[in-house]
């Protein structure tokens, strides 16, 4: 019994450092929930689905490509494809943080698995990288909040986005490209960065004038994924690895 | 159903897949093709990329103005100060050249 009382204050205290943690994340996620919720029903999604699609979907990048390919009413089945690519880089966190979390039970793992975000996932390794338990109290602690906060603010952007008058003068439409521009640059660090950018520039903009949206997409993604499977292994920084 | 409410669904299943996935498959092999990870490490550059480029044939100078703020912040800030900058150059270079 004095054991129970012990664990279960401990994993209260757990819980609460990783809300500490999940702060930042919550201040800085906030203004792309909204816009989220307010270019959803700009692209003609309701307030309703708005909500759904960030409750359910849970990826920001990958929400944007949505509503956007929605908006130019792409085939149902290659938006979400576009949700798949864009989301696709989570398969490496899994792969990463499966070792992490495996002493959890297994509802545990889904729940946690379904809210491995970006910063979920460096949060989290970061944590297991200085030796400490990645633990499920502390876990959703990290999460939760982040989860809780982008829904509700995605849904206050749905309301709020319909009493936006001129979104061109807001620059709204093109709020997407820099938001993007800006997760490009993001990774920056990575091995073959440059060559990847430019060959998937060039062959999503060569795409666009020749096949058309959204085709280009893909095409430019494959052209630099390829590239980077072709180009020898010790220009793209995998050799080192254990 | 709404089509919407449809591919919200299939989007949110696709990205569970993609969350769950990565552990699924890596708990079952030992190691990773160094040619399959590097073009695993090369996938969000490459399809983020192909969000912004065609962007570049029809942006005009109060586009164009805030992709070069957006870039060169970036190489100082985080994501959050350099789409802030970006969107303020936009909003204030259309009050000028619409």
């Amino acid at each position: 019994m004095a054991t129970d009382v012990i664990s279960e204050s401990g994993g209260r205290s757990d819980f609460w450092q990783g809300v500490r943690l999940s702060m930042p994340v919550v201040v800085a996620s906030a203004p792309f929930a909204v816009l989220f919720g307010a270019l959803a029903v700009d692209n003609g999604f309701s307030v309703l689905e708005a909500f759904l699609m960030s409750a359910l979907v849970y990826g920001g990048a990958s929400q944007m490509v949505g509503i956007q390919l929605f908006g130019q009413h792409v085939a149902p089945w290659l938006i979400v494809l576009s949700i798949f690519a864009v989301n696709f880089r989570h398969v490496l966190y899994s792969a990463g943080i499966g070792r992490r979390i495996a002493h959890w039970p297994v509802i545990q793992q889904a729940l946690g698995y379904f809210i491995l975000t970006d910063p979920q996932f460096a949060v989290a390794e970061a944590r297991a990288a200085s030796g400490r338990t990645v633990g499920f109290a502390w876990y959703l602690g990290l999460g939760l909040p982040v989860y809780v906060f982008w829904v509700i603010e995605s849904g206050l952007g749905a309301v709020f986005g319909k009493l936006i008058p001129d979104t061109h003068a807001l620059g709204i439409d093109f709020l997407l490209p820099i938001y993007f521009l800006g997760l490009v640059m993001g990774f920056r660090k990575r091995p073959l960065w440059l060559p990847v950018v430019i060959a998937s520039a060039c062959a999503s903009i060569v795409a666009y004038k020749t096949v058309g949206s959204p085709w280009h997409v893909s095409i430019g993604a494959i052209a630099g994924v390829l590239l980077a499977v072709i180009l020898p292994p010790h220009h793209s920084g995998v050799e080192t690895r254990p | 159903m709404s089509t919407t409410f449809w591919i919200i669904i299939a989007g949110a299943v696709a990205t569970y897949l993609t969350r769950i996935g990565g552990h699924l498959v890596i708990s079952r092999f030992e190691n990773i093709h160094p040619r399959v990870e590097a073009g695993l490490n090369a996938v969000p550059a490459a399809v983020l990329t192909t969000l912004v480029a065609p962007e570049l044939l029809n942006a005009g100078p109060a586009e164009w103005a805030a992709l070069v703020v957006t870039a060169a912040v970036s190489l100082r800030g985080g994501l959050m100060s350099m789409f802030l900058a970006g969107a303020a150059v936009l909003i204030l270079a259309r009050q000028f050249v619409g």
